[in-house]
């Protein structure tokens, strides 16, 4: 990488304090150094990143492992209810968590823009320590890269994840049979309608805020309390819609739910109403759907109710055998009945 | 409000509103905005009878709005 | 509220058995095929009685030769293009919107107001408004039109689109037409023009019209008084959304797009040319007209050979039937509104005629 010199005042030319990420702070020299041990490392005590080699060792109990990676553009960073920081960390430990693992280390990845603000990145680190240190999960190693302002939005984060399988946690769309129940762990739409609320041009203010959360704990406690889990899955971008169209190709089962069985905040429902959105295909960043046998059902909502997470849970609904191309169809309020579709991936606000 | 600028409460959204088209709109009367202006008052009585009908149902779907700032 | 909709049911069961005969209801307004759509009326309604959905998304009958100019204005290193949302995936000839956007500047608004903001925000460019829209739309348009001359902000026009919808009503119901039985009326497009502006659709075609708000209860009610109406041989005009519609409607709005405004002939996709359809900018602010500044006509684009959303529509045919269905007009590339429409007869049919019988 080309090692640019910034345009600095003398002062921050001193080594030491510098307000800005500078260019520089990528080049893998002094100044990158300086980014990593005095923002970086003091936040993420553990021994495999204290280490700083290039690869982190880990000593993982023995079992399948799961992995993933997931990377983070959301604009704005800060919103209410968390920022990018959080989000990068809840977001990769929940796809761990609902594969059925108890997640083990995360790798975490920085795209700084020249000119980003070093109090901000502290806010972001802090955040990400913070999120890692509740779900119990170390970032043991990692990488930073500079690049020129404009490039980056800001900051973009990737984060890798580890896990280790659930003894006996056997998920997939094979393991899902007609009669299964849907269960959510609560409130639908929250994330995404906070984020849309929170850009400028949006012009409106409210009190939502987003779900954010690291979602394993639960999880971990459902498969290790409960038999019957055929399959899990967090629905993200997209929404619910999304989820449960994959869950009904993949199973090659239909599905069904009522619409008075999904829990919605009534400030959300309004927000997107105002603008034409359908709440079912709007970002959830705290929530997993889980496909659960009709026998365990009751348990699963039970284990559901006394975790912080899952106060609202709902059964939703259940899978049904096809006639022949499976849908999602949803019992609406009145008693009606309408095809849920997959998004079309980018939802606008309707007017006319 | 101020001169034709308002701010609209509504389930605890606030959103702006001109009342350009509703000169009679006052603080704290039921307003139907679309597309970022207020287009019609709301009949206090008649809304009631459909805010109960969807409070029965569940929560809201599109709310009248009501004008706070 | 339950009750209420039982009984309303149970008015639409007992006037169509009575009826004997297919009943065809059309609704004119978007938000309304949204509503009925995402509550699932349509299972709910008795067999007999047909729910057309009309030519009411202003921008799905947005003639291809309008989008066509807005993409070339788009184009425009000059251009700040601001639209609602609604717009961004319409098909021009090539290209919608939404493919333009990753190289020119195109910037969806909630609000005229917005647009007009955009351009004070950024007086090296001009902003070109997309101004669409029935109705209830238009008011908005013309207040910023007035701002914008008030303030000098010469760096904004609009692309009137602003459609008209009681001479498409008008236009459907004449010629050998005698599908549609009735109409479910727009309600907040009668909040501004008042109810009183389908007196003309009763008096003149003898056809009920029955002006309802969004929430699935209104609108079942509506279809129950229309279904009441129909069975006893009367044709009315009546409102059961008293809560927000009036019988004059809003007379500041109407007021603001008379002096703005006046009615000319249009081009409607998949309908052709309806007279005195469209508003066009007035001469006193022809400045801020985006087709005289840049010397644009709108020319409509060659009636895509073989669409025959006019039908469709009116229902007179299935979507099937349409030559074009599913094979050159597919919701991924659709000719006609009844298919640019997510919710329109030929994408809802596209998406539920391969699964199950049940209609949507």
């Amino acid at each position: 990488m080309v090692q640019i010199q910034p345009k600095k005042s003398a002062e921050t030319m001193k080594a030491g304090k510098h307000e800005k990420i500078l260019l520089a702070h990528g080049g893998g020299g002094q100044l990158m150094d300086e980014l990593i041990r005095r923002h970086i490392l003091p936040k993420f005590k553990n021994d495999a990143l204290a280490e700083l080699g290039d690869s982190a060792r880990l000593n993982l109990p023995c079992g399948v492992l799961c992995f993933t990676t997931d990377s983070y553009v959301v604009k704005p960073l800060f919103f209410n209810g968390g920022d990018i920081g959080k989000l990068a960390v809840c977001g990769t430990v929940n796809d761990l968590a609902v594969a059925g693992a108890r997640p083990a280390a995360l790798a975490l990845s920085l795209i700084i823009e020249d000119g980003f603000e070093i109090a901000l990145l502290d806010r972001i680190l802090v955040s990400i320590a913070e999120a890692a240190r509740q779900s119990n999960v170390d970032i043991v190693t990692g990488d930073t890269k500079t690049v020129e302002a404009g490039a980056a939005d800001g900051i973009f984060i990737n984060t890798a994840g580890i896990g280790v399988r659930i003894a006996d946690a056997d998920l997939g769309f094979g393991r899902i049979a007609a009669g299964d129940k849907i269960l959510i762990n609560g409130t639908i739409g929250d994330h995404g309608m906070t984020i849309i609320s929170q850009r400028q041009d949006m012009g409106f203010q409210s009190q939502l805020a987003s779900d954010c959360a690291a979602l394993a704990s639960l999880t971990c406690e459902l498969l290790e309390n409960a038999t019957g889990i055929r399959f899990m899955r967090d629905p993200t971008r997209g929404g619910l819609a999304a989820t449960l169209n994959e869950i009904a190709r993949g199973a090659g089962l239909s599905v069904e739910i009522r619409e008075k069985d999904i829990p919605v905040r009534p400030a959300v429902q309004a927000a997107a109403d105002m603008l034409g959105f359908d709440v079912l295909t709007i970002a959830n960043e705290g929530k997993f759907v889980a496909v659960v046998a009709p026998e365990s059902a009751d348990r699963c909502l039970s284990i559901c109710a006394n975790h912080p997470l899952g106060k609202e849970a709902k059964i939703m609904g259940e899978v049904i055998e096809t006639p022949d191309v499976p849908v999602v169809e949803m019992k609406t309020r009145i008693g009606g009945r309408r095809i849920v579709q997959m998004p079309y991936g980018r939802e606008l606000p309707r007017i006319c | 409000m101020e001169a034709d600028r308002a701010i609209v409460d509504a389930m605890g959204n606030r959103w702006k509103a001109k009342t350009t088209l509703l000169p009679e709109a006052k603080l704290g009367d039921l307003v139907l905005v679309h597309a970022g202006f207020a287009i019609s008052l709301v009949d206090e009585e008649e809304a009631k009878k459909t805010w109960q009908l969807i409070a029965e149902i569940s929560e809201f779907e599109d709310t009248p709005n009501k004008v706070s700032g | 509220m339950l009750d209420r909709i039982n009984k309303a049911q149970s008015m639409m069961n007992a006037a169509c058995k009575a009826m004997g005969r297919q009943v065809h209801i059309m609704e004119v307004c978007g938000t309304h095929t949204v509503s009925i759509f995402r509550n699932g009326i349509r299972s709910i309604l008795p067999g007999s009685l047909k729910l057309l959905s009309g030519p009411g998304c202003p921008v799905c009958v947005t003639d291809q030769g309008y989008i066509d100019i807005v993409l070339e204005l788009a184009d425009r290193e000059d251009c700040i293009i601001a639209t609602y949302g609604d717009m961004i995936r319409v098909p021009g000839k090539d290209h919608s919107l939404e493919t333009k956007q990753a190289k020119a500047d195109v910037k969806v608004v909630l609000s005229s107001e917005d647009a007009l903001q955009l351009a004070k925000d950024n007086p090296e460019k001009t902003v070109v408004f997309i101004a669409v829209g029935f109705g209830t739309t238009a008011p908005a348009t013309a207040v910023v039109v007035k701002e914008a001359a008030a303030e000098s902000i010469d760096n904004f026009c609009i692309l009137s689109g602003h459609k008209l919808v009681v001479p498409a009503m008008r236009a459907l119901l004449s010629g050998k037409n005698h599908n549609i039985d009735a109409f479910l009326c727009p309600g907040h497009v009668s909040v501004i023009i008042g109810y009183g502006a389908f007196a003309e659709i009763v008096e003149d075609f003898g056809r009920p019209c029955v002006v309802a708000g969004f929430e699935a209860v209104q609108i079942i009610e509506g279809l129950a008084e229309i279904c009441e109406q129909l069975s006893s041989g009367k044709a009315e005009l009546k409102s059961i959304y008293p809560a927000v519609v009036t019988e004059k409607g809003n007379a500041a709005a109407q007021r603001v797009i008379e002096e703005c405004f006046e009615p000319v002939d249009g081009f409607w996709r998949g309908l052709g040319k309806i007279e005195k359809s469209t508003l066009k900018l007035k001469d006193k602010y022809e400045r801020f007209d985006a087709f005289k500044r840049f010397d644009i006509t709108e020319a409509p684009a060659e009636e895509a050979r073989g669409c025959r959303c006019g039908e469709v529509l009116c229902g007179l045919i299935e979507p099937p039937e349409c030559a074009l269905f599913g094979q050159s007009c597919t919701p991924q590339e659709p000719v006609g509104p009844c298919m640019v429409s997510s919710e329109g007869a030929c994408a809802a049919w596209f998406k539920y005629s391969r699964k199950r019988a049940q209609k949507p």
